[in-house]
């Protein structure tokens, strides 16, 4: 390009001095700020009621800039921690990953540009709705979904189809390996879910192993706070998935499987290496375990490891309680069950069948024996149901009936007498157990099932899982949700059905169970046999009188301290139903917690 | 003897921050006005990025790559995303492409804008700077409407871009390419024919076609040595620099002058790829492809090794990355588009030149400290 004859002709720039400058003036700075753009990365603003305190954008922030505080005087609550974020900005890079991985949408940039200060501690800050200036301002950056850094959506476990009711093979196949791994990707460690497992366990943890394929090491999580990996990795009512964090903006992720997965591929040797890696030398001292169910197994695995000497006792012929003749073989194969007590057993466990406490031992014997007792007796009695016709012997119960079915299944005795059409009462899980349990034995014995079910709660607020109900749905079940029992019909000593009444409501003005019925709604629903499962109750028969007296009973429990202890016999401490009603998770941590507080009694002693 | 040790006098260029020169330091030895002798002290922004990345998620270093070149950022962030995606086997969607192709392009135009008024400095003319940075700000403008931000965008991440273009976005780009284009004969007036710009660049700091061998120089310095067209957009396309249609302008005498031609003449190309691009761009699609499953903690790329490049404004720019598999880079090595030049080329080639020449040198060679620091 030619030169420009003379020095003076790019003075012509000089005409740019009369025009508007592209620049914003300094003392327009503050007065007119300039509108920043939509998306801008301005400084953040969070929610706090909507932050779950999971402490994800402070693991993926590459400044480091954002420290997890806590704050000592928010609720504890499930799915949330009592931490927010604070940010640092003289670290933070203003790049937004935070607020695009945030799990509970509450993290935002605004379109603020500028902040000054002449003190450097007021670049350090926990920002709430209004953020550093405290002052409202419009949203700038917001995720989106293409911006998104979670993965939101779960990778489904396959399903036996409808064929499955002939038989009473596993419902829910396991992981591969390929699932297992993209399931465990989906976590972001921040543990949200162990504060709400009744049993504190270890999740992110182990399912970290699952995603690095350390699975003895998973094993080793798990038996940390829970000697069931087993049956916890398939009948667990997994409190945690319901707490996770991903679950605020999508799927949970699948804890209870992830879990199921370790169990089900971990080779047997490094299974038991695991599992068996926390047992230590023998000490001094004895204990008896009243009840194999879940409180009694894990007290006495807990307790095992601690070195003591441990017999639990066991009315029925097998060791497991619920988990032996309760939860269906379609749910929990007996393959399970087996593997997780035979590890107990290996932790040096001593089993003592077919003693009953009461009948065959007593109590005062037993605290004569022992250093201590626990009593995990459980809800071993199904609980009655009087209406006219109940008296009728083709009138059966859940625990009994379910108890047999598992013998069955076994091979210890003959299909149970089960009719080709019956009806269940109940809604809640077991009444599912029980009504799909006859579904197969009926299509085993009959070729064709016909099952009913009844129960006081309709279909909205039923107890049950709603994966029950539509799983049960498919297997054929015949629903009378909202219809209360009246009487069963007898003729002849035969039963021809049962009478229901539509409900209009469960509780009066007090609330109190006190159902009222709409009489212009009812029905008989044929059937030649009823199955009663309206719950489970504890016998508590063994007590003597004086201790009768001296504990306190509250709804069919027993009430003791935090740690399982009776307050009038510091010897005796109790878990599981009975103190926290049934289930599965809440018995084996109770049963933990009653091992260390033996632990600690017996120490003292 | 005590006579000429008196002669030399060592001066500093560097390392405070006035410009964009001097935060590289270049201690100069020099007699009466003229280097002797001149060895280069980087390391003033070195932040160890290099080690700082594999000791960071892949996702989170996102974040920490834009500031290896201050001023083209994005180039950082294209490296880094094909390389990953080189190494998952994962395709780009077709608009995610187009719109990094834009940020690219967008961030050439204003990184030479910034080097052409960069040597207002040195020169004396300030008003070239002022426009310069100026009309650069428009961009940055662009920027902010289309990534969140001005200067460090990290909008480029594997699989494709963060977000969609923002309504009327093309609109606004196009607009602003015409009012470019229309102020490009004003920038020609000022700056190309200018009688100060000529009496201190022509003929003056050469870089012939035996150094840029000797040194490895390419960009640029390059093309303006050689009279060959090796531009990666032409020789070895990425994204789809093969279906736009542009021309490498070369030279076959390289002094400052040359080369700020050059520059200017890669503006006018790049406004014509952004016409393209606006065109060609469809509406609608996708403009990110997942990477793997889970969240972005747990992103982990295949092991394998992969060396990827770009033309930057200073030549080739590439990294090679190294993974094992896990959720961290095992190694990143960055090649700087400046090191030969910024490197060596100033020990050997500085000497000789005015004092006053240094930072004309350094600015009309490519020299960006960042990216030799790293
Ligand atoms: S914007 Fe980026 S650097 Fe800043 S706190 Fe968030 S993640 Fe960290
Ligand atoms: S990621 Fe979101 S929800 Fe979790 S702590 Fe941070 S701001 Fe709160
Ligand atoms: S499972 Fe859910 S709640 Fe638990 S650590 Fe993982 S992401 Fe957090």
């Amino acid at each position: 390009m030619k030169q420009e004859k003379s020095m003076l002709s790019p003075l012509k720039a000089w005409k740019y001095l009369v025009k508007e400058p592209v620049t914003v003036s300094k003392k327009d700075i503050f007065v007119k700020p300039r509108e920043a753009a939509d998306r801008y990365r301005g400084f953040h603003v969070n929610e706090h009621d909507k932050c779950t305190g999971c402490g994800t954008c402070s693991e993926i922030c590459p400044t480091d800039a954002i420290n997890m505080i806590v704050l000592p005087d928010q609720p504890f609550v499930d799915g949330k921690k009592n931490e927010r974020p604070a940010f640092d900005y003289g670290r933070c890079s203003f790049c937004g990953l935070c607020v695009d991985i945030c799990t509970g949408d509450s993290l935002h940039m605004t379109k603020e540009y500028v902040h000054i200060t002449p003190d450097v501690n007021q670049m350090y800050f926990m920002p709430d709705e209004l953020g550093i200036h405290q002052k409202k301002f419009e949203n700038g950056w917001l995720r989106d979904e293409v911006s998104e850094l979670l993965d939101l959506e779960r990778y489904e476990m396959k399903h036996e189809g409808v064929s499955r009711k002939s038989s009473f093979i596993e419902i829910v196949k396991g992981f591969s390996y390929e699932m297992a791994l993209a399931e465990s990707s989906r976590c972001v460690e921040c543990g949200v879910c162990t504060q709400t497992c009744p049993a504190q366990m270890n999740i992110p943890e182990y399912i970290r192993t699952v995603y690095d394929g350390d699975l003895k090491k998973g094993i080793e999580w798990i038996y940390k706070t829970n000697p069931l990996a087993n049956v916890c990795g398939r009948i667990c009512t997994h409190k945690c998935e319901s707490a996770c964090v991903i679950s605020n903006r999508g799927d949970a992720v699948a804890i209870r499987w992830l879990k199921r997965y370790i169990v089900d591929n971990t080779p047997m040797d490094q299974y038991e290496a695991g599992a068996l890696a926390y047992v230590t030398e023998k000490t001094n001292g004895k204990v008896a375990i009243v009840g194999s169910g879940p409180s009694g197994l894990s007290c006495a695995y807990y307790l095992s490891t601690l070195g003591y000497e441990v017999d639990v006792y066991e009315k029925n012929a097998l060791p497991g309680g619920v988990i032996r003749y309760g939860g269906p073989e379609y749910r929990l194969p007996e393959e399970s069950v087996k593997k997780d007590i035979l590890m107990i057993e290996n932790a040096g466990v001593n089993f003592i069948c077919n003693t009953e406490l009461g009948k065959d031992i007593s109590l005062e014997t037993l605290e004569e024996k022992y250093d201590s007792v626990f009593l995990g007796i459980g809800f071993s009695y199904s609980r009655p149901l009087p209406i006219p016709g109940s008296d009728n012997h083709e009138v059966k119960f859940a625990i009994e009936f379910l108890g047999q079915a598992r013998d069955y299944n076994r091979g210890l005795r003959a299909i149970p007498d089960i009719s080709d059409e019956v009806i269940v009462i109940g809604g809640g899980n077991v009444a599912f157990d029980v009504a799909r349990t006859l579904i197969r034995l009926q299509e085993e014995k009959y070729g064709k099932s016909s099952v009913a079910m009844a129960a006081l709660e309709h279909r909205e607020i039923l107890p049950a899982d709603l994966e029950e109900i539509e799983e049960g749905e498919e297997e054929g079940l015949k629903y009378s949700f909202g219809y209360g029992p009246q009487a069963i019909k007898v003729e002849d000593g035969i039963i021809k059905g049962l009478h229901v009444k539509k409900v209009l409501s469960i509780f009066d003005g007090e609330g109190r169970f006190n159902p009222s019925y709409d009489e212009e709604d009812q029905k008989i629903i044929p059937a030649k046999q009823v199955y009663i499962a309206i719950g489970q109750m504890a016998n508590f028969d063994f007590f003597n009188e004086e201790m009768k007296n001296n504990i306190e009973f509250f709804r069919g429990k027993v009430k003791v301290n935090d740690n399982g202890q009776f307050d009038h016999y510091p010897w005796l401490f109790a878990g599981g139903d009975i103190v926290r009603g049934p289930d599965i998770i809440n018995g084996v941590a109770t049963g933990h917690d009653a091992a260390k507080a033996i632990d600690a009694y017996i120490r003292s002693k | 003897m005590e006579v000429n040790k008196l002669k030399e006098v060592k001066l500093f260029l560097g390392p405070q921050h006035p410009g964009m020169h001097g935060n590289y330091s270049v201690h100069m030895y020099v007699d009466g006005d003229i280097i002797k002798k001149a060895r280069p002290m980087p390391g003033m922004l070195h932040r160890g990025f290099e080690k700082l990345m594999e000791r960071k998620l892949w996702m989170s270093n996102m974040a920490i790559i834009p500031r290896i070149c201050v001023i083209e950022p994005d180039i950082n962030e294209m490296v880094y995303a094909m390389g990953v995606e080189a190494l998952a086997g994962v395709e780009v969607p077709e608009k995610a492409t187009w719109i990094r192709m834009m940020i690219l392009e967008m961030a050439r135009v204003a990184t030479h804008l910034f080097a052409l008024g960069g040597i207002g400095g040195p020169t004396g003319l300030y008003t070239s700077m002022y426009w310069a940075v100026a009309e650069r700000d428009l961009i940055l403008d662009l920027f902010e409407k289309l990534t969140g931000a001005r200067v460090y965008h990290i909008f480029i991440v594997p699989g494709g871009v963060r977000k969609d273009l923002p309504e009327g976005f093309k609109t606004q780009l196009g607009t602003y390419l015409e009012s470019l284009e229309k102020k490009l004969p004003e920038y020609q007036e000022l700056l190309l024919k200018h009688p100060i710009i000529h009496t201190r660049s022509k003929d003056n700091i050469l870089l012939p076609a035996e150094v840029v061998h000797e040194l490895g120089v390419t960009g640029i310095g390059m093309r303006s040595a050689t009279g060959k067209a090796y531009d990666l957009r032409k020789v070895k396309p990425y994204a789809f620099y093969d279906q736009v249609e542009f021309e490498v302008p070369t030279a076959t005498y390289s002094d400052a002058l040359t080369r700020i031609h050059l520059k200017f003449q890669e503006i006018q190309q790049s406004i014509r790829i952004l016409k393209q691009i606006i065109e060609k761009m469809p509406d609608e699609g996708p403009v990110k492809a997942p990477i793997g499953t889970g969240n972005a903690l747990k992103l982990r790329v295949p092991a394998g090794m992969v060396y990827t490049a770009v033309e930057s404004t200073r030549g080739e720019y590439g990294y090679f990355i190294v993974s094992n598999g896990k959720e961290k880079p095992y190694r990143i090595a960055v090649r700087g588009a400046s090191y030969p030049q910024g490197l060596l080329g100033i020990e050997r080639y500085l000497p000789g030149h005015r004092i006053d020449d240094a930072p004309l040198w350094m600015d009309t060679m490519g020299v960006c400290s960042p990216e030799i620091d790293r």
